[in-house]
């Protein structure tokens, strides 16, 4: 896991500014679950995660649905009253199919004792294809989870070994097959721009998912994360640096398969079906929703109050122990701060940013983006909406540095 | 140990039948220094205590490279007996000489300021090109040679291989060498009384008109000018008014001494005599090397001669990293001038680079030390860029122009073009002459002589343009040789030569930092390399990048930096936006720092690893 930012102290009561928690319910609210458990480390993943599964008191595989429920306790004080019911919930990890399929709805009931759960809520795990059966997955089901996300990353055998994954294409199939039987909505991950890995290789790939027809598709390219065995091996000389232009080329070809297949973007890295497909917890951290992140590591955000929790389960358990706020550090965020991320993004998703929330310089920005290509101009125009092209995905960060006057 | 001398004889009331005058020629790290921290320690000028390894040589960056920028001189009392076999007291007084090639005139000021010179060379390591240079010099000069063999304690030391080699050079016998060991002190007496022995005493007329040379000159932040004299004819006296006879300037003599091995004010100075004067001058041009003083009541009617401006032969332009530096670092040039008759700057203003000062030194140790005080004393991050020598350019119309800069150089209409050329002399192990030959061949030099020192080492002596020898010669020299070979140089006169101005252009924009002037045949090579290391060292752009190398319109090399087609994180979930939000502020932070060439953007650290990379501008001596 990357280093966690430099931040303010935060209090050990958790207490949060009250002008923080004033406007909680006016946008989404939503609960994250970090899970810091894997069987293997994948040699590309910088995530908060250990292979072992005995960390102590309150952080081990057998007792961190406690040490996690402790914490939605500090949660639900620290919002008051006024907590809102939740509109989404997304576990990830590590894995979360590590822990029993009962924790996991342990900490979904905990979640509607503390908070309740709106009408529509969305619930999602995430899930190596390897680590779920037929029965988990429709005990998931029956507990409240409604969405799977599994972790394709590629149809190709020998991508998936220089990835360290230890799954076989073929189980991909089956756990999607078996998700959709008990009731859930499905997506895949899928990474592309791993050495080795040819356009053919990337092409399959892409139809292997889409011939799985799941709701939503993520494709990520694959990051040299510092600190991880992939950037070692590249260091070293035994891996070849993934390349830009090969990742933009596969980009595209992502978008041409997944088009084709009836899948639309709605974010840089993923595609779904129909409009409703969407994951609408992503989509929160995009649109500035509220957020509490449970677990090691765990980031949340409300009203314009930033904080993350400290990264080892066992510290993370312990803080808990004592009765103190796990949070490592904080950050209040300035107006033009807020207007950054909003920025950074909103440019992201398919429906993009109004013209109209930009200030000066990046109102002046937009006409020479649209000019370059990387912005629509019909939507600018006629909908007064920064939104951007193809080639403006694959640019986004070129296009906030110029929307925020970074770049010129 | 304690001093010999039994009576110290004073300044002024020397006979100059008692004083000896001599310099130490030394190659960098031959032990000079040393030596004479224990002539110091024996003659009992500077006690045990108070002695500190390389007394002599005050900054700190002399004492780091173990290197001596400038030429002090100690007046050292000593008893022995003399070559008529008669036992008395005399008065030595040590010459400090500088020991690089770009110091030659002051070396040759040294030198005219002695009778003599030790010649002291590593017993391991034998003659250097420098100081055969400098021998040379000494020898012209008539000076009496006393030949040295330092270090002879090491276990590598070969002193009988090497007084051979000395004993060929100057023409005596090999037992006449004498062995010391600066480090020991074995030697260093027998030296002292040699030196007595064989050097002359200084003649003049006490009666005629004042006549001193300067051989030094050095600012103080407390005294102001610190000027280092030898009386030749005559004698000096505190308060009298004296004069430059370059300058006809008049100065109030506030102080006049001896160094003993600090100034110790006194009556004055006499025939042969050496010291130092105050007058209250604040910058060293009013004081310069090689000028003749006198008195202002009886002015001798001619100069001692031989006096010569410092000439800058090598340029290049000097600037701050940080372009809000720019005030700095002209306040540090204004102070470094002080103390540096030699340093020349005029403001440039650089497309790439910003403001900065286009300098002139007398060569690349001196660009490089002035950057180092600039970097260390005061605090400055510098860029400099590749250095070039100065051109006469003769136009069809028969106007010179004189270039010091290359972006300056003229296109087209241009009959002739001049450029400075040097006398090297190359010492190294025989087996190397074919890699010296094929080096100084590829370098447009000529081969002006060869001679076996020994039998395993030359001597070559070629003619180079100076600007050839300030781009990489002396870092290929050392490559070539595996650090065996050794370099001097001293200016020849110029040569016409087929020399073109090669432009770097970006996206079409002239980058003029980079524009160089080089021979017609490695124009096209150099264009080459200087294109592609800056499409290397270009962050990729929204658009394709040109990069041309072009001698007037006409291009002779391109290389293109491809647009960029995806710079964005694949990832953007909870736990990555304040992260990705923190490296956006940053850029907000930095983005001044960004130069325009067009509409291209570099960060100013793509240009200065294209100007410091090892194949280009390095200039390091060791």
């Amino acid at each position: 896991m990357p280093r966690l930012p430099d931040g303010d102290p935060a209090p050990a009561s958790g207490e949060l500014p009250s002008q923080s928690i004033a406007a909680l319910g006016s946008r989404p609210f939503g609960i994250y679950l970090h899970v810091p458990f894997c069987r293997v480390r994948c040699g590309y993943c910088d995530f908060n995660t250990y292979t072992l599964t005995e960390l102590g008191p309150g952080a081990s595989t057998s007792t961190f649905a406690d040490t996690a429920l402790a914490e939605l306790d500090l949660a639900r004080s620290v919002l008051g009253d006024a907590v809102p019911r939740v509109d989404t919930v997304f576990v990830g990890g590590g894995t979360p199919t590590m822990l029993p399929a009962a924790d996991l709805v342990r900490v979904v009931d905990g979640i509607r004792e503390r908070f309740g759960l709106a009408d529509d809520v969305e619930v999602t795990t995430e899930a190596n294809p390897d680590s779920v059966t037929p029965e988990s997955l429709r005990e998931l089901a029956d507990g409240g989870f409604t969405r799977i996300s599994l972790g394709m990353q590629s149809a190709a055998p020998h991508v998936l070994a220089t990835l360290d994954r230890t799954h076989e294409p073929a189980g991909v199939g089956r756990a999607v097959a078996a998700a959709r039987d008990a009731g859930l909505v499905t997506s895949v991950d899928l990474i592309y721009g791993t050495p080795g890995e040819s356009l053919d290789d990337w092409r399959r790939s892409l139809d292997a998912a889409v011939s799985l027809a799941p709701e939503h598709i993520s494709a990520y390219a694959l990051v040299v994360e510092e600190g991880t065995k992939l950037a070692a091996q590249v260091r070293r000389g035994e891996v070849e640096r993934p390349d830009d232009d090969d990742e933009a080329t596969k980009y595209e070809l992502a978008e041409e398969v997944l088009s084709a297949a009836g899948f639309g973007w709605y974010e840089v890295s993923n595609w779904t079906r129909t409009p409703a497909g969407r994951c609408r917890h992503n989509d929160g951290y995009w649109t500035g929703a509220d957020w509490w992140g449970v677990g090691p590591g765990a980031h949340s955000h409300v009203g314009g109050v930033r904080w993350w929790n400290v990264k080892h389960p066992r510290a993370y358990a312990d803080s808990l122990a004592s009765g103190a706020s796990p949070a490592a550090g904080r950050e209040t965020l300035t107006v033009e701060q807020r207007r950054d991320e909003q920025v950074l993004l909103g440019v992201r998703v398919r429906d993009g940013l109004a013209v109209d929330d930009l200030d000066d310089v990046g109102r002046r920005a937009v006409a020479g983006l649209v000019a370059d290509g990387l912005v629509d101009g019909v939507a600018a125009v006629r909908d007064r909406r920064v939104i951007l092209t193809l080639r403006g995905r694959l640019l986004a960060d070129a296009v906030v540095r110029r929307l925020l006057g970074v770049d010129t | 140990m304690s001093p010999r001398a039994r009576t110290v004889l004073q300044p002024h009331a020397t006979p100059p039948e008692a004083i000896r005058n001599f310099c130490i020629i030394a190659h960098i790290d031959h032990g000079k220094s040393t030596l004479a921290d224990r002539m110091l320690q024996i003659t009992g000028v500077v006690d045990d205590r108070a002695m500190r390894a390389q007394y002599l040589d005050r900054m700190d960056i002399e004492r780091e490279r173990g290197i001596t920028i400038k030429s002090q001189a100690v007046r050292m009392p000593w008893e022995t007996v003399d070559a008529e076999g008669r036992t008395g007291d005399f008065i030595l007084n040590m010459i400090d000489t500088p020991g690089h090639v770009d110091f030659t005139y002051e070396v040759s000021r040294s030198l005219a300021a002695s009778e003599g010179a030790v010649l002291l060379v590593d017993a391991a390591q034998g003659i250097e090109a420098q100081t055969l240079a400098n021998l040379y010099l000494a020898m012209e000069n008539d000076l009496t040679i006393v030949p040295v063999l330092n270090k002879i304690d090491l276990p590598a030391a070969q002193p009988e291989k090497y007084a051979e080699e000395l004993a060929g050079l100057i023409g005596c016998e090999p037992e006449d060498c004498l062995m010391v060991s600066g480090k020991t002190g074995v030697g260093v007496e027998p030296l002292l009384d040699e030196i007595v022995r064989q050097i002359p005493h200084p003649v003049g007329d006490p009666n005629a008109p004042a006549r001193a040379m300067i051989f030094d000159s050095v600012y103080d932040t407390y005294r102001g000018v610190v000027t280092y004299v030898r009386v030749v004819d005559g004698n000096l006296n505190p308060r009298e008014k004296i004069i430059m006879m370059s300058t006809r300037a008049t100065h109030e003599l506030l102080e006049i001494g001896v160094i003993s091995p600090e100034p110790v004010p006194g009556k004055g100075l006499g025939v042969g005599e050496v010291g130092y004067l105050i007058t209250g001058v604040k910058d060293v041009r009013q004081s310069r090397v090689g000028d003749t003083v006198t008195n202002e009541r009886t002015p001798a009617a001619e100069g001692l001669g031989g006096y010569r401006d410092p000439k800058p032969m090598v340029f290049s332009g000097l600037f701050p990293i940080d372009g809000s530096d720019y005030p700095l670092l002209r306040d540090a040039l204004d102070k470094l001038k002080l103390n540096d008759a030699a340093l020349v700057y005029e403001p440039e203003t650089s497309v790439a680079l910003g403001f900065g000062f286009r300098c002139g030194f007398l060569g690349l140790l001196h660009l490089e030390i002035v950057r180092e005080r600039l970097e260390r004393e005061f605090d400055l991050d510098l860029i400099s860029t590749q250095p070039n020598v100065v051109y006469d350019v003769t136009m069809d119309d028969g106007s010179v122009i004189v270039v010091t800069n290359p972006s300056e150089f003229p296109y087209g209409k241009v009959a002739e073009v001049r450029e400075p050329v040097v006398k090297s002399t190359i010492l190294a192990p025989s087996e190397f002459i074919g890699a010296i030959m094929e080096l100084c061949q590829g370098k447009r030099g000529q081969l002006l002589g060869m001679d076996y020192l020994s039998e395993d080492r030359v001597e070559l002596r070629y003619s180079l343009p100076l600007a050839e020898v300030v781009f990489d010669f002396f870092d290929q020299l050392k490559s070539r040789t595996r650090g065996y070979a050794s370099l001097d140089y001293q200016e020849a006169g110029d040569q016409v030569a087929d020399l073109v101005k090669v432009d770097i252009l970006l996206q079409g924009e002239n980058v003029d930092a980079f524009s160089s002037v080089v021979h017609k045949d490695k124009a096209y090579a150099y264009g080459n390399m200087m294109a592609g290391k800056l499409k290397e060292l270009i962050p990729r752009q929204q658009f394709e990048v040109p990069i041309q190398a072009a001698i007037g319109a006409r291009v002779i090399a391109r290389e293109n930096i491809r647009a960029i087609r995806k710079d964005v994180l694949a990832k953007c979930y909870g736990g990555d936006i304040s992260r990705k939000r923190k490296l956006l502020e940053k850029q907000k932070a930095g983005k001044k720092r960004m130069k325009n060439i067009g509409t291209v953007e570099v960060p100013p650290e793509a240009f200065i690893a294209a100007l410091s990379s090892d194949d280009g501008g390095d200039t390091k001596k060791k």
